[in-house]
């Protein structure tokens, strides 16, 4: 328990970006799409690690389980070094790309199951058990069979996740889990996945574009822009730094052009002559409650939903308040 | 021993099941390789329709070069060939996927794969190698019959090597499939046919760079106790070996280095 999971000292990835310049030339770019990062993770810890696209996110997974080599600075994981501890490492990690699947794309998730056993050398008395566990609580046993490119994204990704935890890792990654998939196979893999944390203390590192994924399975958050960590602390701690608002849509019966001021609110838009308002609010200062009968009181709700925040709009809010306290002085340009 | 091999026997028979899964297109497949095998060897007897010797061989040693030097690069063809696919596994992401188990890479690469269907070539040459020994006049010793078993596994060998360097190369070469097809079916090509054919600087190519001469021509030689071209001794033939020995040195130290390259760059 002293010792972090993850150790990242200064870390940074360049990559070389060649672009045609001239007939023979080619112009040499260098991207830094890590730059400077620095955080320890403790063990048992969940973290969400979020960011817009190209934010340097799957570069620093990269380097976490050793696939990448760093340009500069430290990784440890597990105490190791990723790239020259690959294969003492990989015992010890259980590694999810929701985009890229590591199943063998032909074979039933049975024969997977079973393939992945010999790699990791888990004994012939002990990892059916644990496969009976994963097959169950992921629900598998309905589509154990089936060559996995029939399956479905959410049967598939619940395979990955079920593939990735065979081995019992320390330390489960996962790269945009929940991505594509609908609410209901959302909730199901939050669900088994807070289980998971409970029942044999995985730490979990977890990035995603879903804040509810955030919310729901993390208590601490990284959050990355341009490769540098611009946010490290809890959801709640975030969202009154930035004041990330909700949005309330109401639907009224009748049109009201002006609702006048709503206590605790900040009228975004009006739309449809009346018809739909948009009222911004921040959980701090009042509640969905207050400012729904706030409205009843001015018209008659028909309907409403509410957005939630973002995370390319929290991370660009976060951007913006750093740029405002740097007196606009750019320092974070990228070269 | 076994223990440590176990990983790849499941893996290997898992890839083995799932081929012979499709029966129907397992063996169309299979015919379509058989008819591959029958096409090449066409070529050498259309070739010998024409002339008497060509390169000092007649029409049956030049079947049995051929037959040697096919069983040699089919055996390898159907262990790895599909190792010089390597952008398709770069592309999927599967390199990634292999990084992330305890294993060494291009254990799994080697082991993710067994092309079953390519076993019809390897039939088509293990039968013209049968038809063609007693169409020669070997004055067989003992020495020649160790000659004649270890052809083939040392040819296999090299051309495996071969593959694993072509794989390698395109570490660097993501579009390079057609460069590094040049050395691996081109020096199968060029092992199937006397060396003494070629003109001196192909010759060169095809013993030192690429060793094809050493997979069958060479052998054939001492087999059939041929003085071949100007400046190649005897004891040439005995030396496959070595060749594999070095192909297969460039090639680890080839992929190694590939390797790093791709985590070194990670495009």
């Amino acid at each position: 328990m002293t010792e972090p999971i993850i150790q990242v000292r200064d870390l940074r990835r360049e990559f070389v970006i060649r672009s045609p310049a001239g007939r023979l030339r080619r112009a040499r770019t260098v991207v830094a799409a890590v730059d400077g990062l620095t955080f320890d993770l403790a063990d048992g810890a969940a973290v969400g690690y979020i960011g817009a696209n190209g934010a340097g996110k799957s570069t620093t997974i990269k380097m976490l389980t050793g696939i990448l080599v760093p340009t500069a600075g430290t990784v440890r994981t597990c105490g190791l070094d990723p790239v020259r501890r690959r294969r003492e490492l990989a015992r010890q990690i259980g590694v999810v790309f929701g985009q890229r699947s590591q199943l063998w794309w032909d074979l039933p998730l049975a024969e997977s199951f079973r393939a992945l056993a010999a790699i990791h050398r888990l004994p012939d008395a002990t990892w059916p058990n644990r496969r009976d566990e994963l097959v169950d609580r992921l629900d598998l046993g309905t589509f154990l069979a089936s060559p996995v490119r029939q399956l479905s994204l959410g049967q598939r990704i619940r395979g990955e996740i079920a593939a990735a935890l065979l081995h019992s890792p320390r330390l489960l990654i996962l790269d945009e889990p929940t991505i594509g998939l609908d609410v209901l196979s959302k909730e199901r893999l939050r669900v088994f996945l807070s289980e998971q944390r409970a029942l044999h203390g995985t730490t979990l590192l977890l990035t995603t574009h879903d804040m509810d994924d955030v919310q729901r399975l993390t208590d601490r958050i990284l959050v990355v822009d341009h490769g540098r960590l611009v946010y490290d602390g809890t959801l709640p701690g975030l969202t009154a730094r930035v004041g990330a608002e909700r949005v309330m849509v109401v639907d009224l019966v009748e049109p009201v052009p002006d609702l006048g001021a709503v206590d605790g609110t900040r009228c975004v838009a009006v739309e449809s002559d009346g018809l739909r308002h948009r009222l911004a609010f921040t959980p701090e200062r009042t509640t969905a409650g207050a400012v729904l009968e706030a409205v009843g009181r001015r018209g008659q709700v028909r309907d409403l939903a509410i957005e939630e925040p973002d995370i390319e709009d929290v991370v660009r809010r976060l951007y913006l308040a750093q740029v405002a306290a740097d007196g606009g002085s750019g320092s974070r340009h990228r070269s | 021993m076994g223990e440590r091999l176990r990983p790849y026997q499941v893996l290997v028979g898992s890839r083995m099941r799932s081929q012979t899964a499709y029966r129907r297109s397992f063996v169309s497949d299979l015919l379509g390789s058989v008819s591959i095998g029958l096409m090449e060897f066409a070529e050498v007897y259309v070739v010998f329709s024409n002339v008497d010797v060509l390169g000092e061989l007649d029409f049956a040693a030049a079947v049995l070069l051929f037959a040697l030097a096919n069983v040699g690069f089919s055996v390898a063809d159907l262990l790895v060939g599909h190792v010089d696919n390597l952008p398709v596994y770069l592309r999927a992401g599967t390199l990634d996927a292999y990084l992330l188990r305890p294993l060494p890479v291009l254990a799994q690469l080697i082991t993710s794969d067994v092309s079953l269907r390519r076993l019809g070539r390897v039939v088509v040459s293990v039968v013209l190698l049968v038809v063609a020994l007693p169409l020669n006049d070997i004055d067989w010793t003992a020495a020649k019959v160790a000659l004649l078993v270890l052809t083939p596994l040392t040819a296999a060998a090299v051309f495996a090597g071969l593959f694993v360097c072509a794989s390698a190369v395109q570490f660097w070469l993501v579009e390079g499939s057609e460069f590094a097809n040049a050395f691996t079916y081109g020096g199968a090509y060029a092992s199937g046919y006397p060396a003494s054919i070629f003109s001196l600087p192909m010759r060169l190519l095809f013993t030192f760079v690429v060793p094809a001469t050493f997979t069958a021509y060479l052998p054939v030689l001492v087999l059939l106790d041929l003085p071949g071209p100007a400046g190649t001794p005897q004891w040439l033939g005995w030396c496959a070996p070595l060749a594999a020995l070095a192909v297969w040195t460039v090639a680890l130290l080839g992929w190694r280095a590939g390797l790093r390259h791709y985590t070194g760059t990670g495009s």
